[in-house]
């Protein structure tokens, strides 16, 4: 449970503090680019989120593109076989949703599911080997777990709150996405006397439906960073029991792995709905 | 916990494995998976099918080797009584060989008995010609009574 690469002496909290700090790299007021001494500055790179995201993604492409690429209609090999269960799982899941054609849904979907697991996964990884490996090569700080980093899951839901608005565009029209946003809960009228009550209406509405189109997003990426960085943060706090920790590591771990599917799926099952949503008229 | 701008390296990595998944991943698996579905469901088919077929032959095998044991049954019937017919033939003809063969013997002694008898009486005559030729040789001429005589051999 040692932490390499800190200042000072060791206690708990700074070992806690050092697991929680992400590998930085920034440009500070000078226009020099320097490393983790980035705290507050909005120009700067979670290198190490950076690395791990990306690489798991190519992890990800690698693996599938390969049977891709070979998949055959005849006999399948194991791991062929075992790529087609998540590829049909996710179709299936879309298809139960997602009633529309669209050829982006369905990867979009498989993408996510796959790639935020993978990412959940690097959970379970016993929190000291890759920073510790890392400090022994110079690297002071190392954040494994990219899903624990708010900016990582704060750029996929970005990307699918961008979808959802292309869609209702898309589907809708602009006036569709317009009207969305200002006519619903309370629609209000156009004629007679109570149109002097319309634009004040219509200002509540739009608070409300923004709020509510806003909070897609947020809640998308908040709910998978709360889960992993609390997971996270007992890994790191069963890590300071001494031999206690083992046992105790195992149950989290064990317990975790739900965890690590059940909000790879919930990712991807909400961006489904949100964009089923985006695309079908109520 | 700051936002900076790992937030949109990670939107930009996401479009681009989105998009990759979108072009060379989804679709060839996908199109795997759906024709195999199909050819399993045609396998399954033909195999329903061939097993109709199959029953189909069997019914069809069975009704063959009874229509050929019935014939078989047939023939052997038709040789049973064609022999018996041949047997029965053979004994008539058998019989009536016989009964030719009985009567020509029959007739054949009869005829023989007739030549013999004959000569017998030839013979007899010709004793009883002699026989009198000596006895009236010495009491009268023979050759005055010679009518006598032939007319009496006939008789005889």
């Amino acid at each position: 449970m040692a932490a390499e690469g800190g200042h000072g002496e060791l206690t708990s909290s700074s070992y806690i503090q050092h697991h929680l700090q992400n590998l930085q790299v920034c440009r500070d007021e000078t226009g020099e680019w320097v490393w983790n001494t980035c705290a507050g500055n909005p120009i700067a790179i979670n290198v190490d989120s950076m690395f791990w995201s990306v690489f798991l993604g190519l992890v990800f492409c690698t693996l599938f593109w390969r049977v891709a690429k070979k998949s055959s209609t005849g006999k399948p090999t194991k791991f062929q076989a075992f790529v087609e269960i998540i590829v049909e799982f996710v179709d299936s899941s879309v298809k139960d949703t997602f009633h529309g054609k669209s050829r982006l849904i369905a990867p979009l979907g498989l993408t996510i599911f796959v790639w935020v697991f993978l990412m959940n996964l690097m959970d379970l990884i016993p929190v000291d080997w890759i920073p510790m490996a890392a400090g022994a090569a110079g690297i002071p700080y190392m954040k494994v777990v990219p899903s624990t980093d708010v900016n990582i899951t704060f750029g996929m839901s970005i990307a699918v709150f961008f979808l959802i608005i292309f869609y209702t565009i898309k589907n809708k029209g602009i006036t569709g996405f317009i009207g969305e946003l200002t006519l619903h809960p309370i629609a209000p009228s156009f004629k007679g006397p109570a149109v002097i009550a319309a634009p004040l209406i219509i200002a509540f509405n739009f608070i409300l439906e923004s709020v509510a189109l806003l909070a897609k997003p947020v809640s998308l990426s908040l709910r998978l960073f709360g889960n992993m960085f609390a997971g996270e943060l007992i890994f790191i706090l069963i890590a300071l029991l001494g031999i206690w920790q083992l046992p105790l590591h195992f149950g989290w771990a064990v317990f975790h792995v739900l965890i690590v599917t059940l909000q790879a799926f919930i990712f991807m099952m909400l961006t489904i709905v949100y964009l089923s949503l985006a695309s079908e008229s109520h | 916990m700051d936002i900076n701008m790992t937030l949109i390296g990670q939107t930009i990595a996401m479009i681009v494995f989105v998009w990759f998944c979108m072009k060379f991943i989804w679709p060839p698996i996908l199109n795997a998976l759906e024709e195999r579905q199909q050819q399993i469901e045609e396998g399954l088919a033909a195999a329903d099918k061939s097993q109709e077929k199959l029953v189909e032959a069997q019914a069809q095998a069975d009704e063959i080797v009874n229509e050929a044991r019935q014939q078989a049954t047939g023939i052997l019937d038709q040789a049973h009584a064609r022999a018996n017919e041949i047997v029965a033939d053979g004994k008539d003809a058998g019989v009536k060989e016989r009964e030719r063969q009985l009567s020509a013997a029959k007739a054949e002694i009869e005829q023989e008995a007739n030549k013999a008898r004959e000569e017998l009486r030839g013979q007899v005559s010709a004793i009883a010609i002699a026989s009198a030729e000596k006895i009236l040789k010495r009491e009268i001429d023979g050759k005055a009574h010679d009518d006598i005589l032939g007319k009496l051999a006939q008789e005889l």
